[in-house]
This record gives structure tokens, sequence and C-alpha cells, in this order.
């Protein structure tokens, strides 16, 4: 459903930098995907030429084949900078109602909608707090409730776990499981964080350094149900993760060779 | 004695509240105490005559004046007409001024294109423009309240500019992830993120207002405190052109105050206002 094809992004100005070079990659419905790559690799600018936000300089994406030029309402997005994504002034329910508010939904199915993604993210009640009174790990609940009240069909996340701490973290890796098991979603969910990013998805799309490709693609044929320390202490995940690391760092050793050619 | 300090050591969350209110109560006795005191001293220095009482009266004497002065019509109506012109030039300045430093703030070409001209008439002192007024419009109420306009408009101006340019780039990105409309966008989140940029024009812009309205009053002479400083200072009447000074500083704290309360209620949700839950 969700298509990228031959996508690549230079950034103009007075030193042009080439992003990403060539990337294509196609997500099916109801598929978690993991994009993984080392730091400034052009993950986020993926992730945003995806959202609709930046527009590729070459090549195109597509959601059920039409190609996008702007956020679509199919999409939302959340931000690792929960702090900033959220409005101070308004309190969490008004938060989520803005996008709905704007996306003209009926009063009644904003209130319904808004208890429901509170309910499910463990802040219900939470309703008339304002962001700033709750802990990070909570706002970044917020914001996916956000999200998920919204009802796209396709969630991008943008590293969305990176400034909480491990604790938290294990807990919003699995909210994000249980979210996935009640919303028929399909989920692209960006990290730098190899075991998140497999004890996550169905599949790993390994990047590689700038200017940026597919490096490799690992399916996880681990089982649906999984928790925190059964499943990465299964063989396979171990294996999984070695085998990605590997995936990340020879592209490294590839850069770091070319760099010492030069 | 020691059992009520142990007692204390105890129950913090009992003590504390009580702790706070006398802080809240010392806060607003202190600055009473130092109002008093420069009272006194303003007693002292007139009554001893190290100040010249004959132009500068003691307190005791302006304040039953400014008393009495409460109880006639001319106070009255030129207080109202101080307050209606300060109130007036507001409304407009902050209805011109708002708007367009919002517009301007949320464009970068506009900003660009606009700032040599906003810069260069900015700095011209209001009052520099009393003779072009008054040779264009007379010396009548509108000539005051195109001053007050004009001064109190580039602080507006300036402010909501800087406001709309405050505007935090991922809670922008968010809206336009989310569909919001151009306007949308604007009300939900360029007006709510300036708005504490625009209470601060706003407290500027009181504060020059009056100023520029009294001003006006004691140069061109339109009604209003202004005007009754210069009439009571060529009678001769010390008193009460102390006493209406007094009432103009008045007039300017309750601006100040007010605004300040105002700022105190909308912010709740700024760093600087939360209370913690």
């Amino acid at each position: 459903m969700l298509e990228v094809q031959s996508l690549g992004k230079t950034y103009l100005g007075s030193t042009p930098h080439e992003a990403i070079r060539d990337i294509s990659c196609s997500v099916t419905e109801g598929e978690f995907v993991a994009l993984v790559g080392p730091s400034g690799c052009g993950k986020t600018t993926l992730l945003r030429c995806l959202s609709g936000l930046d527009s590729p300089t070459t090549g195109e994406v597509r959601v059920d084949g039409a190609r996008v030029i702007e956020p679509v309402a199919s999409m939302a997005l959340v931000f690792q900078e929960y702090g900033r994504s959220l409005y101070p002034w308004l309190t969490v329910e008004q938060n989520m109602r803005l996008p709905l508010e704007a996306a003209g939904v009926s009063r009644s199915e904003i209130r319904e909608r808004c208890d429901r993604a509170l309910t499910d993210v463990g802040l219900q009640g939470m309703n008339d707090r304002h962001p700033w009174q709750l802990s990070g790990g909570m706002q970044q609940r917020v914001a996916i409730a956000r999200a998920i009240a919204y009802r796209p069909r396709i969630l991008l996340m943008d590293e969305p776990f990176a400034s909480v701490d491990a604790q938290t973290r294990e807990d919003l890796e699995d909210l994000m499981l249980d979210i996935r098991s009640r919303y028929d979603m399909t989920i692209v969910f960006v990290t730098h964080d190899i075991e998140e990013s497999i004890y996550l998805s169905d599949r790993v799309i390994v990047l590689s350094q700038p200017p940026t490709t597919v490096a490799k693609v690992f399916p996880v044929n681990l089982p649906r149900e999984r928790d925190q320390l059964g499943t990465k202490s299964l063989p396979e995940f171990i294996e999984l993760r070695t085998a990605v690391h590997r995936a990340i760092r020879r592209d490294e050793d590839v850069t770091a060779g070319a760099l010492a050619k030069a | 004695m020691a059992a009520d300090a142990t007692a204390e050591a105890r129950l913090p969350a009992v003590t504390r509240p009580a702790g706070r209110r006398a802080a809240a109560v010392r806060h607003r006795t202190e600055p009473l105490l130092v109002v008093l005191g420069l009272a006194v001293l303003w007693e002292i220095l007139t009554r001893t005559d190290v100040l010249p009482s004959r132009y500068i009266p003691p307190v005791t004497v302006i304040v039953p004046e400014l008393a009495d002065l409460l109880t006639t019509g001319t106070f009255w109506s030129s207080f109202g007409a101080t307050v209606y012109s300060w109130a007036l030039g507001f409304v407009i300045a902050t209805a011109i001024g708002v708007p367009l430093g919002l517009l301007i703030g949320s464009s970068r070409l506009l900003h660009r294109a606009t700032s040599v001209v906003i810069e260069f008439l900015r700095p011209i002192p209001s009052v520099a423009l009393i003779p072009l007024v008054v040779l264009v419009l007379g010396a009548g109420y509108q000539a005051t309240l195109m001053l007050v306009v004009f001064a109190c408009v580039w602080p507006q101006l300036v402010q909501a500019s800087y406001g709309a340019q405050a505007v935090d780039r991922v809670g922008w990105e968010t809206a336009v992830s989310f569909r919001l409309s151009a306007w949308q966008r604007f009300r939900r989140i360029t007006v709510p993120s300036a708005s504490p940029y625009l209470l601060t024009g706003c407290r500027i812009a009181s504060s020059i207002d009056l100023i520029i309205v009294v001003t006006a009053g004691i140069v061109i002479r339109t009604p209003g405190l202004g005007n009754e400083i210069t009439l009571a200072a060529n009678a001769g009447s010390f008193d009460s052109m102390y006493a209406y000074i007094l009432v103009t500083g008045i007039v300017g704290y309750a601006f100040t105050t007010g605004i300040a309360a105002v700022e105190k209620r909308l912010m709740s949700w700024r760093p600087e206002f939360r209370k913690a839950h």
C-alpha cells in the first residue's frame, strides 16, 4: 500500500548534499516495518518524504497508487520531540482534538475517539491535564494517542523513543505492539536501535551511510506474541541482531575504506 | 517551643501552606511599607523645608487636595477624557499593529521587505510629530489620538512580528502533517505561540499610550489630566498640580497591573507561570 520508487533527495545550497541516493521499497497492508541505519544516514529525511512534509528530488512515494506530494489523510506522523510536537497551551484532550476538528470529524465521534485512544495508551482520565504536567514517557503516549485518534491507515514514527529512559522505552515498545494488535494499522518505524527494530517489526530495512541506499532487508520471523525478556533471548532474535549489526557495520567499513582511499 | 518545632518537622504538609500564605502576605506588605516610608520621608523633607514647600507641598497637603478634587466635575471629566483617549488609541494601535505584525512575522519575504521602513519609522519619537499633526488635524482630540496610535503601533507590530517568528518548527510541522489549513494553523498555532509576545507588546504600548496622552494634554492642551496639570501650574495652585500628577501615576499603575493580571491568567501554560499540578 506504501510504495517508494527510486527515491532520491539532494539538499541544494552552496554545497549540495546528497542525503538519499536511491531507495526503493514497499510496505504491505498491516505490516510493521523498521528502518534502521547509522546516525546521519537520512532515516528522518526518508520518513519526511514518506509523510509528504518534504518532497523527494527524484523518484516518488505512492500510497494506494496515489502520488504523495503533501501530507495525506491516511498517514499520521509521530515525532521524536514530543515536548515540541504537543502544544503546551492546550490540554491533553485539546491536543488530540485539534487534528480531528481540522478534519471536520463530528463532536460525538471526537469524544469517543479521544477517550478510546487515551485508554489504549494507558492514560484514561488524563484529558484535562496539560502535557507539561506529565512525564516524558506519558507525553509521548499522548502524542501516540493523538496519532491513533486520527485513525490513519499508516503510522509513521520518527525515532519516537530516542529521548526517554530505558525502562520507559521498553514500556512504550510494548505499547506499540499492543496498539498494533488493536488497530488495523501499517506502521513504519525509524530507529537507530537494532534490538528495538527487531523486537517491534515484521521486517527490518537497513539503510546505508549517505548518500543512502537500502543496504539490506531482513524479514523478522519471530512469533507475533513478543515479550521483552523472552523474545530478546530467543536464538533467532540474537542471530538476527548480529546479522543486522553486521549489515550496518559492514556499510560503515566500506565507507571508511572509501574515505581512506580518497 | 521545642515541642512545636518537632511537630512542625513531622508535619511539613500541614505547615507548608500556612508558610506560603504568610509569604504571600509579606509580598503584599513589603511594597506598601516602601511606599509609606517614601511618603514619610517626603513629608519630613518638605516640612523641614529641605525641599522648598512653596513648590513641593507635603504629602499631607496633596492627599487631602486629591480627595477634594475627586468631588469635582472637572476632575472626572478630565479623568474620563484621558482614559477614553488612552483606550481608543490602544484599541486602534492594537488593531493595526497586531495583525500587521503577525502577517509580517509569518512571511520571510514580507519581513525582509519591510524591515528597513519599520526600523526607520519606529525610532521617531511620537512627540516630534506634534507640530505636523497639529498643522494637519488642528490642536484637537484627533491630534492626540493620531500621536498615540503612531507611538503605540510600533511596539505592537514588532512584538507581534517576533511572536509569529517564534513558532516552534516541530509544532508547526505537526500541524502541517495533520493537514491543518493555512488559516487553522494561523489561528490555532501561530496566534497562541505568539501570545506571550503580544501581551508584552500590550504592556509596552499601554504605558507609552498614557505618556503620550498626558504629554499631548500638556503640550497641545487637549482636555484631560495633562491639560489640568498645565492649568494648575499656570494658576500657581501646586497642590492640585501634584494631585493630578499623582493621579496619572495611579492610572498608569492600574493599567500595568491590569495587563499583568490578564497575562498571568492567559499564560498559565507558560513555564514562568506554571503551577505544579
